[in-house]
Parts: C-alpha cells; sequence; structure tokens
C-alpha cells in the first residue's frame, strides 16, 4: 500500500513537473489568525497582509522606507505630512486606488470591533486628513511628527467601496480579502494555509510564483522535517539546532540576515528596599534592594560571556552587542563596546557595592517566546554563579510569564524586543519612566526611571532634522546603557532554509512573503 | 508441630509469591526495577556530576558527543545535553524525579480514589450519587488537558505534577474499588462483621480494603507508567517539572529538537531509561494481574 | 428508561456549568490575555481599549453572567485572536480532528484485535510473548517523540508519506474530509498511526484478557466438549463475549483520543482541534478554551450514554435502570 501510494505520488509529481516551476510552497512557524489587516498587530499577520495589500511606505528587507503606494512624502509645514500616491494602482477587484481609501483606511482603523492589539496607536496622532486631489494627501498632526512615516509603515490600504462596514469575518473568509499587493488570496484555511495566487496588474516588482501554498507549521521539528521531505520549500525560523545540519546538507540552502529582535535582560528598579527574587546566602530577605546599585548591575553585566551564549545556545544565530540595535541600522551607536567578559573585575564590583560574598537571585524567563529563552536563562544562571551570584533559574510558558512581568513580581527576568528601525522606539517603550499620561514606558516592566533621559526624548520626538534627531537619541541610548537601564545580552538572526532551486531575501523585520522568494540554482 | 512431618500448607502469601515467580519474564521485571530504585535512590553519590548544580555545568561542554572528555577533566560516557549536563547523571537524578512522580502519584491517587470508592460502595446512597458523579466529572475530563490547565495554574514544580496527576487519575481507583467493594459487600464476612457491630472504619478499612486490593494494585503498577509517561509529554508541551531539575521526560523532550541535527544522545539514552523502567513496571503489573485474578484460577 | 435518560441529562448539565466555571476561574488565574495579545509597543491607552474590546474590564462574576446568558442562548462567546464565534472556529476544525481519531481507532481495532485474539488463545507461546512485550512499548513510549520518527524514518528516509499537514480534501456532507481522496490518505496515515499506538496496545490487552477470561467459561467448556470448530468456538462465542468490554473501554477511549490529539496534531501540524485548542491556551484565548472543553464533555457525555446503550444490545442482561 505504501508502495502504490509512493508510485502513485511518483507520477503525479511527473505529470505536474511542468508546473511545478510556477509554484511555490512555504511553511512558516508561527500562525496567521486574520486576514483583516487591520484586526490584529501580529507579525505574522502582518507578513500575510503584505502579500494581500500594500502600504503608502513600504520597508526593503534593511528595514529602511521605500515608495509603496505613496511615490513621496514630506513635511510641507512642522505639522502637515503631505504624500504623493502612485497613479493607476488597481484593487484586485478592478477598482481604483486614489487619496479616498487613505482617509477611509485612517478612518476604519479605530473602529475595528473586539480588536485585541490594534494600529490605534499609529493613526492617534493624526488629528486631521485632508484629501487634496485624487492622488495628494495631507495628514495633520498636533505637535511636529517626524515619526509619521514610519508609522505608516504598519497600516495597509483598504478601498472605500469595497470595505465599507466589512467585519472580521468576512476578510477571513476570503469574500474581502481584496488589497492592491502582488498576491490575491484564492483560499484561506484558518490556522493551517493560505492560498494565493499572483496578481499580475501589481505595480512592483512581478513576483516569481504564479501560485503559492503559505502553510503553518508551527512546531520547529515537524517543519524541519517538511523542508527536508521536500513537501515544502521555503521555511522560515529555522530551530538553531538544526542550522548546522542544513548548512552542510547541499539540497538545501540557508538566507540569513541580522535582525532587529534584542534579547535582553531587565532589572527590578522599582522597589527600593528588598526585590522579591534577592536573598543573602541563607535564604533571608535583603534589607535593599542591590539592583538599584549600578555597581551590581554592571557586575551582572560583565558577569555574561556574551559570545558564548551566541556561540554555545544560539550556535552562532545571533550577534552579542551592548546596545539596542544593529550595525548598519538607524540609530545603531558606531564602535559601542560588546561588554567584555570579566568575572574577577565582576566580584570586585559586588565588593565594592557591599556584597563581598555576593547574593542569591532567581532569574525568570519564558521557555516557549523566543529561539532557546530557557536555555539563555540556564547559560546565564551558570555564569552569575560563578561569578558570585547563587543564580536560581525559572522559566515559564509566556502566558504566565508575561502577566507577572508585567505585574513586576520578578527580580530578573529575560525578554526580548522587535525593534522599529529608530533608538526612539526602544527608548520610549522599555527606557522611558512608566507614565499613562504620556504613554512612554508602556513595556517598562523593570520601572527603570530617568527624568533626564525623558526630557532629552521629549525634545527629540519634535526634531524634524533627521541628522540631529539622531544625534540626539544616540546619546540617549548611551545615557540608557551606561546607566545599565537594561541588560543587551544579543540580537537575533533571522534564519530561512530553502529547497535547491529557490532562494529567500532574508528580512530584517521577520516577516516571510512570496514575494521575496525567487529561483534560484 | 515439626516442621519435617507436617504436610506443606502454603499460606495465601506464600502461593502468591511462588505464583508469582512462576514468570521468568515478571522475575527480570522485578530485578530491573530494584536495580533501577537503586541507581535512583543512589544517585548523589553514585552519579559523576550534580546535574541540577548550575554552578558545576558549563555550557562550553554544551552537546559533547558520548566518551568525549569536558573542560574539567570529566569523561561524559553517555554524552552531554545543551547545558553542558553530563547525560548519565542527568538519567539517574532524572530517575528519581520520573519515579517519584510516578509512584508519588499513583500512591496519592490510590489512596484518595481507594478512600471514596469505598465510601462510595459502603454508604450507598446520596454520597455514592455525589462521589460517582465526580467521578464522571473527572473521567470525563481529558487527562491531558486536565493537568495542562492545572500546571498552567499552578505553574512547574515537580508537587504540582504529582498534584496535577493525582487530580486526573484519582477517579480510576474509585471506579475500580467501588465496583469491587460492591460485590464484596454481599459477602458473608462482611455481614458477619455488620452484625459484630464492628465499626465501620474497620469494616472499611480492616475488611473491606484488603479485599479490594488485588484490582487496586493492577491499576497502580499501569497508572504509575502512565502518570511518568504524562509528565513526559506535559514537559514537551512546555509544562511540567522545573528546567533546571530535568525528569527524565524533559531530558528526553530537550533532546527532541537535537533529532534531526544528528545529536541523537540527548533524548535516545534518556529515552532507553524511560522505556526499561516502564517495561519493567508494565512485566511486574501483567503478572500481578495474573497472579491476583480470581477468575483465572483453574 | 425515559427516566434514566432525563436523569442523566440534567446530571450533564450541572457537569456543563461546573466545567465552564471551573475553566473560567483557571483561566483568570493564569494570566491576563491582553498582555499576551497585545502589540508589544502599544501604549497604557490602547491596552485599556484592548481591555474594554474584550470585555475583560468588568469584574469576573459579571463576565461569567454575561457569557452564562449567551450561552444559554447558544453563543460561547468570540475567540480573542480569530475574532470569530468560537464554536464556529472549532466546528471548522472538527472534522480533521474526528478523521484522525477515528482513523486511529479503526488502525487499533485492526492490529490490536487479531494480536490481542492470538495473545490469548495461546498464551504461552513464543509469539504471544512477543505480542505482549511490544504492547508495552505502546504505552511507554512518548507519542511526540515516536511521530518525530516517524516522519523522520517515513517521509524524510524513505520519502514515501508527505511529513506534515492534510492533505487534499473532498466534499462530503459539506464538510472537507481528507480520508475520501488517495492524496488525504497518505497524509492521514502517518499521524493516524502515532495517536493510535496506545489504542493498539490497550485493544490488545483486553482481548487477550477477555480471550482468556471467557476460555475458562463454563459455556465455552461447553461449546468445545460438544465438538464444535475452534473457529466456531472462537469467533462466536469468545468473540462476542470479549466486544463488550473492547467496546466499552474503546468507547471511553475516542473521547481521550481526540484530547490527546494535541500532541499529535502539533507533531503533524494536523489542522485539527487539538492545535487549536493548545494554541488557544497559550494565548489564554478564552472563548475557546471555554467552548472546547464544554464540547468536549458534550461529546464524553453523549458517548458515554450510547456506550451503554450498545451494553443492552451486545448483552441483554445489563440494564439501563440497573446501573446506579
Amino acid at each position: 500500500m505504501l508502495r502504490t501510494a509512493a508510485a502513485i505520488g511518483l507520477a503525479l509529481a511527473s505529470a505536474i513537473g511542468v508546473a511545478q516551476a510556477q509554484n511555490l510552497t512555504m511553511a512558516v512557524g508561527a500562525p496567521v489568525t486574520s486576514l483583516d489587516p487591520h484586526y490584529h498587530q501580529l507579525s505574522p499577520n502582518n507578513a500575510a497582509a503584505s502579500m494581500i495589500y500594500s502600504r503608502l511606505v513600504e520597508t526593503d528587507n534593511l528595514a529602511r522606507m521605500q515608495p509603496g503606494l505613496a511615490l513621496s512624502w514630506t513635511a510641507v509645514e512642522p505639522t502637515v505630512w503631505e504624500f504623493k500616491l502612485r497613479p493607476g494602482v488597481r484593487f484586485h477587484n478592478g477598482r481604483e486606488f486614489t487619496a479616498d481609501d487613505v482617509a477611509f483606511t485612517l478612518a476604519r482603523i479605530p473602529t475595528v470591533p473586539n480588536s485585541p492589539a490594534s494600529f490605534t496607536t499609529f493613526v492617534r496622532p493624526i488629528t486631521r486628513v485632508e484629501v487634496v486631489d485624487p492622488l495628494t494627501i495631507r495628514l495633520h498632526t498636533a505637535t511636529p511628527y517626524p515619526l509619521l512615516p514610519m508609522d505608516l509603515t504598519n497600516i495597509f490600504i483598504l478601498d472605500r467601496e469595497t470595505h465599507e462596514g466589512a467585519t472580521t469575518e468576512r476578510f477571513n473568509s476570503g469574500e474581502l480579502a481584496i488589497g492592491t499587493g502582488p498576491f490575491r488570496m484564492t483560499r484561506h484555511a484558518n490556522g493551517d494555509r493560505i492560498e494565493l495566487e499572483r496578481n499580475d496588474q501589481y505595480f512592483g516588482e512581478r513576483p516569481a510564483y504564479a501560485r503559492v501554498t503559505y502553510r503553518m507549521i508551527t512546531n520547529d521539528s515537524a517543519r524541519t522535517a517538511a523542508l527536508l521531505a521536500g513537501d515544502v520549500d521555503v521555511i522560515d525560523q529555522v530551530p538553531t539546532a538544526d542550522i548546522a545540519r542544513l548548512r552542510r546538507d547541499n539540497r538545501v540552502s540557508l538566507q540569513e540576515i541580522t535582525g532587529l529582535r534584542l534579547i535582553y535582560l531587565s532589572l527590578d528598579h522599582m522597589r527600593e528596599d528588598g526585590s522579591p527574587f534577592i536573598t543573602d546566602n541563607d535564604g533571608r530577605p535583603l534589607p535593599r534592594n542591590p539592583l538599584k546599585d549600578l555597581r551590581v548591575r554592571q557586575a551582572l553585566s560583565i558577569a555574561i560571556d556574551r559570545p558564548a551564549i551566541v556561540a554555545r545556545v544560539m550556535e552562532g544565530s545571533a550577534t552579542a552587542t551592548g546596545q539596542f540595535l544593529a550595525e548598519g541600522i538607524h540609530s545603531h551607536i558606531p564602535g559601542y563596546p560588546v561588554p567584555a567578559f570579566d568575572a574577577d573585575r565582576a566580584r570586585r564590583l559586588l565588593a565594592e557595592a557591599g556584597y563581598p560574598n555576593g547574593f542569591r537571585i532567581t532569574l525568570h524567563g519564558p521557555n516557549d517566546r523566543y529561539p532557546n529563552d530557557a536555555r539563555i536563562i540556564q547559560a546565564i544562571g551558570q555564569m552569575w554563579t560563578r561569578a558570585g551570584v547563587r543564580t536560581a533559574v525559572e522559566a515559564q510558558t509566556w502566558s504566565t510569564f508575561v502577566g507577572r512581568a508585567g505585574r513586576q513580581e520578578f527580580s530578573a527576568f529575560l525578554l526580548g524586543w522587535g525593534m522599529n528601525p529608530d533608538g526612539s522606539h526602544p527608548l520610549r517603550n522599555l527606557i522611558a519612566c512608566y507614565n499613562r499620561d504620556t504613554g512612554l514606558g508602556a513595556s517598562n516592566r523593570g520601572r527603570y526611571c530617568n527624568p533626564e533621559l525623558d526630557r532629552g526624548l521629549a525634545a527629540s520626538s519634535q526634531n524634524l532634522d533627521p541628522a540631529a534627531r539622531e544625534q540626539q537619541l544616540l546619546g540617549l541610548e548611551r545615557m540608557a546603557l551606561e546607566d545599565v537601564a537594561v541588560i543587551p545580552l544579543h540580537i537575533q538572526t533571522n534564519v530561512w532554509a530553502a529547497r535547491r532551486g529557490f532562494a529567500i531575501t532574508p528580512r530584517a523585520d521577520e516577516l516571510t512573503r512570496a514575494q521575496d522568494v525567487r529561483p534560484a540554482n | 508441630m515439626s516442621a519435617t512431618t507436617a504436610p506443606r500448607v502454603e499460606t495465601p502469601f506464600q502461593r502468591f509469591v511462588s505464583e508469582f515467580f512462576a514468570s521468568k519474564l515478571a522475575v527480570v521485571g522485578l530485578v530491573v526495577i530494584s536495580a533501577i530504585i537503586l541507581v535512583a535512590v543512589l544517585a548523589p553519590w553514585i552519579a559523576p556530576q550534580d546535574p541540577y548544580d548550575l554552578a558545576v555545568l558549563d555550557i562550553m561542554d554544551g552537546r559533547l558527543e558520548p566518551g568525549s572528555q569536558g573542560g574539567s577533566g570529566i569523561t561524559y560516557w553517555l554524552g552531554t545535553d545543551d547545558q553542558g549536563r553530563d547525560m548519565l547523571s542527568g538519567i539517574m537524578y532524572g530517575l528519581r524525579i520520573s519515579l517519584l512522580v510516578g509512584v508519588g502519584s499513583a500512591v496519592l491517587a490510590a489512596a484518595v480514589g481507594a478512600t471514596l470508592g469505598l465510601l462510595a460502595a459502603y454508604v450507598g446512597g446520596k454520597t455514592d450519587t455525589v462521589i460517582m458523579r465526580l467521578v464522571d466529572l473527572q473521567l470525563s475530563f481529558p487527562a491531558i488537558l486536565a493537568a495542562l490547565m492545572i500546571l498552567a495554574f499552578l505553574g512547574k514544580g515537580i508537587m504540582n505534577v504529582v498534584f496535577a496527576i493525582v487530580v486526573v487519575e484519582w477517579a480510576y481507583y474509585a471506579r475500580t474499588v467501588r465496583g469491587n467493594a460492591l460485590v464484596e459487600r454481599q459477602r458473608e464476612y462482611i455481614e458477619a462483621a455488620r452484625c459484630l457491630a464492628l465499626p465501620p472504619r474497620r469494616i472499611l478499612f480492616g475488611h473491606l480494603l484488603p479485599n479490594c486490593l488485588p484490582p487496586l494494585i493492577v491499576v497502580a503498577t499501569m497508572q504509575i507508567a502512565r502518570a511518568i509517561a504524562l509528565e513526559a509529554t506535559l514537559s514537551f508541551l512546555g509544562l511540567g517539572v522545573p528546567i533546571t531539575e530535568p525528569s527524565l521526560g524533559l531530558l528526553i523532550s530537550n533532546g527532541y529538537e537535537y533529532m534531526l541535527s544528528g545529536k541523537y544522545w540527548i533524548s535516545f539514552y534518556p529515552g532507553i531509561a524511560l522505556l526499561v523502567t516502564i517495561v519493567a513496571i508494565n512485566l511486574v503489573g501483567d503478572q500481578l494481574r495474573d497472579v491476583l485474578n480470581p477468575r483465572l484460577k483453574k | 428508561m425515559a427516566l434514566y435518560l432525563i436523569r442523566r441529562l440534567m446530571q450533564s448539565g450541572f457537569v456543563l456549568i461546573a466545567m465552564s466555571l471551573l475553566v473560567f476561574l483557571g483561566v483568570y488565574a493564569v494570566g491576563d490575555p491582553v498582555e499576551i495579545l497585545i502589540s508589544p509597543d502599544a501604549d497604557q491607552e490602547e491596552r485599556e481599549r484592548a481591555v474594554r474590546a474584550l470585555g475583560l474590564d468588568l469584574p469576573l462574576w459579571h463576565q461569567y453572567l454575561v457569557f452564562l446568558g449567551r450561552a444559554l442562548q447558544g453563543d460561547l462567546g468570540r475567540s480573542f485572536v480569530f475574532n470569530e464565534p468560537a464554536i464556529q472556529l472549532i466546528l471548522q476544525r472538527m472534522p480533521a480532528t474526528l478523521e484522525l481519531a477515528f482513523g486511529a481507532m479503526f488502525i487499533s481495532v485492526l492490529i490490536g484485535l487479531p494480536l490481542g485474539l492470538y495473545a490469548g488463545l495461546r498464551p504461552d507461546g513464543r509469539l504471544s510473548k512477543t505480542i505482549m512485550a511490544g504492547s508495552i512499548l505502546g504505552f511507554s513510549l512518548p507519542s511526540f517523540w515516536v511521530g518525530l520518527m516517524l516522519i523522520m524514518l517515513f517521509a524524510v528516509q524513505l520519502g514515501w508519506l508527505p511529513s506534515t499537514g492534510r492533505g487534499e480534501t473532498a466534499m462530503l456532507f459539506g464538510i472537507r474530509w481528507s480520508f475520501l481522496t488517495g492524496d488525504g490518505l497518505a497524509h492521514i496515515l502517518l499521524p493516524a498511526i502515532n495517536l493510535s499506538l496506545f489504542k493498539i496496545s490497550l485493544v490488545i490487552r483486553l482481548t487477550r484478557a477477555g480471550v482468556r477470561e471467557t476460555m475458562l467459561m463454563d459455556y465455552v467448556k461447553f461449546a468445545r466438549a460438544k465438538g464444535l470448530t475452534p473457529f466456531r468456538v472462537t469467533f462466536v462465542h469468545v468473540f462476542k463475549n470479549i466486544m463488550i468490554p473492547v467496546v466499552t473501554v474503546l468507547g471511553l477511549e475516542l473521547g481521550g483520543t481526540i484530547a490527546f490529539s494535541v500532541v499529535t496534531e502539533s507533531v503533524f501540524a494536523w489542522p485539527g482541534m487539538g492545535k487549536l485548542i493548545i494554541d488557544s491556551i497559550n494565548v489564554l484565548d478564552r472563548p475557546v478554551i471555554v467552548a472546547y472543553l464544554m464540547m468536549i464533555v458534550l461529546m464524553f457525555i453523549v458517548i458515554n450514554l450510547l456506550v451503554d446503550l450498545v451494553y443492552t444490545l451486545l448483552d441483554p442482561r445489563v440494564r439501563l435502570e440497573g446501573k446506579a
């Protein structure tokens, strides 16, 4: 029976061999949960959306802004951005794209019901939308807002006539999954696969494949196995454990790029007296929180052998770092050193801070969120323990972990952060004081707070001179890093694997898209 | 009475022992289990390394092949895992955890289940209905999902795993014991005990329970194996025991990710250890069932 | 009979309510869905909006009452993640899981019954002992591990079968089934085998035990003494008798199989309910978790009822009212 099945399979394969070159099957590790591009702000959804829809401002694989549905954008006044739109663009159903559709899209975003993570933050700075003519639109803001074009790289444009009153369900069913993107959707099996067909009217570069099957295989080993078995042509999120083997296998090739996701340790800055998971060596609580002492934070940072973690735990798929963004990306501090591993100096710093015999700490982290997350914290546990800080390690599922981290229940914990290529992004969200009114520090789970840094950030956020603004940001980044607000560990490398005959352009933003795949030899 | 002249009279226990030892396989199983228990108990003294002490692990020794020499001069006969943990030591310590989870949960679940099952059978009426509806509720809830939810709520931990398994498995015991006790309750000796006005506690535990033990033991041996396998699956799903104190199941699921890359030893050897343990328990359990089952007596 | 059914149904209702309450409390205690679902760079205002949008700003008892009120009208809520009715999501995925579970059941009976019968009839044979020892493997090997081994062997090394996913489907009764196409069958084979391993062992053991017990019964001895062929004795007298425990346990196990498909589905990327529930637990998508568990419980209740009914058909001595 097996043989018959195999024989039939072979026969089928040769019969469709001619068509094969036109077909592409991809497998991604994270499920797409919705085809409504404004329902849930989630990387896999954005990846799927960017195959079907397009944005005013697109980004290239290094996360630099590129013309999309807008050909150009300028700040015509400090508080007014003007976008010149691309003429002659049509939606999949033949309707023409105009400035009015942009206005419709911006208005729809805050009204999507039941959204667990909406795109509202990106449009909130816009106070007024002015349609000048069908191909010109002006967006007004209350204060000068240099980040507006970058915010718009998250917004997929819909058609007013088609999508007026559209519900998420009608997107998911495929009925209204209609955009201006390189592919049109032909079938959607929720959580399993999306089938796509090339849009021959696409305004940008023509995709190489006429038919695409976009499958979701969440189990890492199963995804690699599917590639090796030849069931899929391209996979993303290649597990680090399989990289060495795939590199040796001449049936597949790997495509890699340094990404935008920083893995770092967050520390309890909130409590002055006693942190919940820090005790002295006999297990008694300490009267004050040692993490408030800069020397202790420095010691913990240099007690970590980052290159060892990159080499042994990440198996080379990361870049050790002492800052937020990778080289070649906006706001990277040139020449800023990776903190050198020095256990002896760490011990001396601890002694200076009044802990000659160290103390005990529990390091928390998720075990199902970032590549090798639980392994990284164990490795750090080893290193800290050798430097004199006896470390227990506790890993939890993300669903439990993130809630507890958000309630400041931990003393030291591992997190990751996918950056926008702009220093203000980590500074605003991770470093700035937690403040509901300004909306700053929303993900600052360690509650670091430095008012001077906040003032600098406020000044930079209205600076419309790109070069001067970047210099301002670099200074603020230095300020945060010198003070060890967080302990950066490494920046992940994004890895894709393709079967022979296929190649994918790797993207820093981790998105896996069919238009990036080309035939190769 | 002199032993030489008296006819040989076997006590029930002696008969049980001789019948049990009639099967070579079961004897092998018993020997293997004893050896495994010995290794598990003595692990801290015989293991080359304390695999739970982060200070002695070194990631630079991670994923070494079996037989490799570590940085500190130690030889890793079965290789190391990703943290540089000696697999041999890891397996010895892992056996402790797995057995603790298996036996601990089986004993506790049996205690809870048997007590409730006896009560249900003996008291009857409302008590019986309530307990048996609880049993139905429990049995209608898939074990794996219930354990998942409980652990998601309680967090990781060996005791939490034991608790979760007890919660999902006591009902099997309760049902088994109740069924048996209902039959036994009709027997003359219980009638007699009641006529003597013995306290219910004594009737329950002194008379009824011993006669329900055989099926209970059979269920328990099966459930030990099941509990160990369940714990392995929970670890695979990211819950279960803490990552720094891996059980056999967690060792296997850690190594699972390395199977495709040819680093088989990380999950292969713990897998063998788990397999041998469970097979041995089942060999003994099977024989127990055959020996204790009165309906198979010829 | 009717009274018995009514009583069972009422008890089932209580079970369902107790279950939903437990799950509600459980999910609430585990964590905050908004923390998990929200975009990392959302500000506090956006977080509060999301909490309101999902109805999580109400006190827990209020949320539960809202849920209960809607549940009585057949609405178990909308998924936080998919923004679709939870029931609809589950029903969409149910055929895939059902065909997998039934496939596993079928395989387990197909393999387990003959082997168990043989082992029971020749309990001391060498082959029987091998069968019994082998059946222990089914109990002891973690299924996630076996699953990957199957993929490595049959898909990666030999290339006989597809590694993961569901194959082509064909429509029957308005539902997509994959067992109707060759490609679909090729896809379902490995996961079904993986899921059936435990069941095969179970069937072997049950059958063997049943055969051994039955062979000692007087009526079988009598039948043999009467000079009936061993074939007739085995397949008419013994077989009929051992089917009761096998049917019962398999019936009870069907629910467990469906639940346990969580693991198999995740290893084989099988787009069924199991994968949905594990994903939902990971993101605390409460409406889906609650709806899923309630449906599972409902299914169990129905299966139990059916098993009891089948009992009476197979063995007239069993009376429904006789069961406490």
